[in-house]
């Protein structure tokens, strides 16, 4: 496999930034690692995960869709959608890796989402596998190998090296283009870290997390068990458990005034949100216990329906470390699960 | 870059015509006259205006209508209001059409039809009515039950009585909830007025009307015999996108925006009650 | 402690004094522990706990639960006690529907602090003489504890209860931390780079609501922000100044409320040091109405509310500001 000793990666980061924009996770805070557009010198996150996921490359928070001219009766529609440039996002791990494919499932069905696909075409993805899993991951319920991340680029750390391995076309690509700092490397000892790894995604105090109570076929069996009362009591009806989640598509779209014209965004929006489902004549879901509900649902029950059986969630283990009362999808699993 | 559905198109206000106290029908077409684009009955468009916000209504006119397509639209929230205010000429921005229709080509088609509608719930339904009686000869027997708080609250009376009433091959029963003065139809509910019509079991049937009404008709239907696989209405929840993307129109795993929103009570039976 | 506790309810709960009881519940690691209801001494025996972690204010339950059918016992900390009066103050919390058994407060630990360390894959935390023993995937580390101090404990404004129907263990007193030192040292600042600080700082809102919905002083039916008459019920950014505006508004509308709970910084997912604001608030009006400690007790006109000859000029704020 083709690799660049860990000395030399910056070297490699200020190549791909000289062709194309690069971002990386870097430790600005402790604890509290974020995406950055790279800039020479900076020093890729040795933290597991982002605080907010990866998903805000091609479903950033706002967007602006359209503008309008509005002069008496008249409108005018100005389509302001500009091609994406090419981008590189490096570092991804596996189970938001796997998070694109859920929200390209979303996004890429008919009609396509055009402002979602612009930044998909011209993104790059190169993954990083896993080697320190945190006790609150539990992607490996979803099937998914935090050792073998999917992606454009698959890269392999084993201490020493960068692994480089292509997983799609556009991955040869990118591979082809820096084929020249890039070396013939010996894998045995990454062999052994991924090894080690796969041991400790075993030890995980998830490890046993089971999926086979939820799926499309429990529909209202899950929707009317009597303990969404007790599990959404503490919720505080906040967004941060979508917001951080690398598989929350849902938005809003609002105009803005800007005092030159009106301009239409789309922004993340928040099932837990009391007024997501408001209209001018009611709401269907009137308290947290509903709102809470759907969130849940939909993750374990709705998009399965929809797609196959595969869940809308990864297991990243975000919303288990950031809920503000600690309320998370593992103990809704956990309290749903018919044992 | 392909065109996309949330850019939307525009278009201008033709014609406005005040149905009742607070419903106004406006007729759209496309700045350089004619429609916007196509449509099925019971399919839905959603009308925007820049800066006060966007709203999903029911294409009330009918596929059939070439020259133009039509929204009875009820004055309700920010947006309606803002509607009731324009004066022909307006622009407006439309996108659609969206989600599914009524089955007038396949599971309608050569059937006897129980039209069902309260309030504004005419809106969509006008759409098939109109429809139905432009390709009369694809379709058995016509009926019509629509009623309103009062005479003043019937939504297209004019359309109504000068051509449905007219029309030989439609039988059309309308109702009001109280007696009212100049008014020597019937009076009373709509679901108490279906029971006492007592249409004949053989109707595929197509409701819509406030949720309390559709609750008591489709109970009144079950009593007289008929099947929840005969009946259709078609739903309204909170959309935003249009193409079921946007995560919040749904019941369990339908959206209501692409699924929907016409639904066959034994479809809707199957999802969880939370509409 | 957590065995008086759950021993105390117990009895409450078997006499009738209480239908119901306001706490934590145990969680999937040491350190998630979740505000809960409990019905039962059995629940209370399998799922109660009160330890290093129970950090959440429970008070803001009790706006609810309070309007419940029976009487509820909360067990709150010093600190949640003058949220408590605040919230009874102003009517949110009925208060004759409460038990109140108030018990000792911190310092809690934030295991935000730990991993922050680097310390990860954690399976358990022991505290054994104020060093922390962390058993991880990866080995067992220790830290001192006080480097792992919540920061809303790390400056406790008072270890005495301001409202309870019993206590268990002893009260302590009111402390006078160092609490403004932050504060006084934005004031410092040229307006330049206090604007610049706070850009920092609020640009990195995500507009999660997590402190809004989190505040005890936020009780509001119905939020401005999520008000579509309002006309300013953006959910996220149109520009990011506005996003900014948000948390200005909020503090402003919790002047004088605000008891310095410390929960919006606590909830923050962005790390966004949200109780400076309000800090800023609290020290302004103690220095231009007279101290003043928001929940200290539940008759006092708030300085805000009160309108006295000698309060000082609205040009203060000019004067103030000018550098």
């Amino acid at each position: 496999m083709l690799k660049i000793s860990a000395d030399r990666l910056n070297d490699l980061f200020n190549r791909i930034a000289s062709e194309q924009t690069l971002y990386i996770p870097v430790d600005h805070e402790p604890n509290t690692a974020e995406y950055r557009k790279y800039e020479d010198g900076m020093k890729l996150s040795e933290s597991l995960n982002t605080v907010r996921s990866a998903k805000d490359f091609f479903f950033p928070q706002t967007e602006n869709l359209a503008e309008f001219k509005v002069e008496g009766k008249n409108i005018e529609v100005k389509d302001i959608r500009e091609e994406s440039g090419d981008f590189v996002v490096f570092g991804v791990r596996a189970c938001d890796a796997r998070s694109f494919s859920i929200l390209d499932k979303v996004f890429l069905s008919e009609p396509v989402d055009s402002f979602y696909k612009n930044r998909r075409d011209h993104g790059t993805i190169i993954t990083m596998a896993c080697t320190r899993p945190a006790e609150t991951c539990f992607c490996t319920a979803f099937g998914i190998d935090p050792t073998t991340p999917e992606g454009d680029v698959a890269v392999f750390s084993d201490g020493k090296d960068y692994f480089f391995l292509d997983c799609t076309e556009k991955g040869k690509k990118f591979i082809e283009s820096v084929s020249d700092m890039l070396e013939d490397g010996d894998t045995s000892e990454l062999e052994a870290v991924r090894e080690k790894t796969r041991g400790i995604m075993k030890k995980l105090p998830l490890a046993g997390l089971k999926t086979d109570s939820f799926g499309g076929d429990k529909l209202n069996e899950l929707f009317n068990s009597p303990k969404w009362a007790e599990l959404s009591e503490s919720c505080l009806g906040c967004g941060t458990c979508t917001f951080v989640c690398p598989t929350c598509q849902c938005y809003d779209i609002r105009d803005f005034n800007t005092g030159n014209g009106i301009r239409r965004f789309r922004c993340w929006d928040s099932c837990m949100y009391s007024d997501f489902t408001k209209m001018a004549h009611g709401n269907p879901r009137i308290s947290q216990l509903e709102r809470f509900r759907q969130r849940f649902m939909h993750k374990l029950v709705y998009f399965p329906a929809n797609n196959d059986g595969e869940f809308g969630c990864v297991g990243c283990g975000r919303c288990l470390s950031r809920c503000p009362v600690s309320m998370n999808i593992v103990k809704v699993m956990k309290t749903l699960e018919v044992k | 870059m392909n065109n996309d559905t949330l850019i939307p198109l525009i278009g201008v206000v033709t014609d406005i015509r005040q149905d009742t106290p607070d419903v106004k029908t406006f007729r759209v077409n496309a700045l350089e006259g004619g429609k916007v684009f196509e449509h099925m009955p019971g399919q839905c468009a959603m009308l925007s205006i820049p800066g006060v916000g966007e709203g999903m209504f029911s294409i009330t006119s009918s596929p059939t209508n070439k020259e133009f397509m039509e929204f009875s639209i009820k004055k309700c929230g920010c947006l309606t209001t803002w509607l009731h205010e324009m004066e022909v000429g307006q622009q407006i921005t439309i996108r659609g059409p969206y989600g599914n229709y009524f089955p007038v080509e396949t599971e309608l088609k050569g059937k006897d039809l129980l039209f069902i509608a309260g309030g504004i719930g005419l809106a969509p339904l006008r759409s098939v009515i109109n429809y139905v009686r432009d390709n009369r000869s694809n379709y058995g027997e016509v009926q019509i039950v629509y009623g309103s708080r009062s005479k003043d609250d019937l939504v297209d009376y004019q359309e109504i009585i000068s051509e449905w009433q007219d029309d030989p091959n439609i039988q059309v029963n309308l109702t009001i909830d109280n007696p009212q003065e100049g008014w020597d139809g019937h009076v009373g509910f709509v679901p108490n007025y279906v029971k006492e019509l007592n249409p004949s079991t053989n109707k595929t049937v197509l409701v819509c009307g406030p949720p309390i009404m559709i609750k008591f008709t489709l109970a009144g239907l079950k009593e007289l015999g008929f099947t929840e696989t005969q009946v259709y209405t078609t739903m309204e929840l909170r959309m935003k996108c249009g193409v079921g993307k946007c995560g919040r129109c749904n019941i369990g795993h339908k959206y209501v925006c692409k699924d929907g929103p016409v639904f066959r009570f034994d479809q809707l039976d199957e999802l969880p009650d939370e509409y | 402690m957590q065995e008086a506790m759950i021993k105390r309810a117990a009895q409450l709960l078997a006499d009738g004094t209480v239908n119901r009881v306001m706490g934590w519940k145990r969680g999937e690691f040491v350190y998630d522990t979740t505000p809960a209801v409990f019905t039962t001494a059995d629940e209370l025996e399998k799922e109660f706990v009160c330890d290093d972690f129970t950090q959440a204010n429970l008070s803001k339950y009790l706006v609810k639960e309070s309007r419940k059918e029976g009487k509820i016992l909360a067990f709150l900390k010093p600190c949640d006690t003058y949220s408590f009066n605040q919230l009874v103050k102003e009517h949110r919390i009925i208060r004759e529907n409460v038990y109140v058994i108030g018990i000792p407060g911190g310092p809690k630990l934030d295991i935000e602090k730990i991993k922050a360390k680097g310390i990860t894959g954690i399976l358990s935390v022991e505290n054994e003489n104020y060093t922390l023993k962390i058993e991880t995937l990866y080995g067992t580390e220790t830290m001192p504890f006080y480097e792992a101090v919540s920061g809303k404990c790390s400056s406790c404004k008072s270890r005495k209860h301001v409202a309870y129907d019993e206590l268990i263990g002893e009260d302590g007193e009111v402390l006078e931390p160092n609490r403004f030192d932050m504060v006084e040292k934005l004031e410092n600042m040229t307006s330049q780079e206090r604007y610049d600080f706070w850009r920092g700082e609020l640009s990195k809102c995500i507009r999660c609501n997590a402190c809004r919905n989190v505040c005890p002083a936020c009780t509001c039916e119905n939020c401005v922000f999520d008000n579509p008459k309002s006309g300013i019920d953006q959910k996220a950014a149109a520009d990011s100044f506005e996003e900014n505006m948000f948390h200005i508004i909020r503090a402003f509308h919790v002047a004088g409320r605000c008891t310095d709970c410390g929960e919006c910084s606590r909830v923050c997912p962005q790390n966004i040091p949200l109780h400076l604001l309000n800090r800023k608030f609290i020290k302004d009006i103690n220095e231009l109405y007279g101290e003043y400690q928001a929940g200290a007790d539940t008759t006092s006109k708030a300085p805000l509310n009160d309108y006295r000859a000698d309060d000082c000029e609205p040009s203060v704020v000019h004067e103030r500001g000018v550098e």
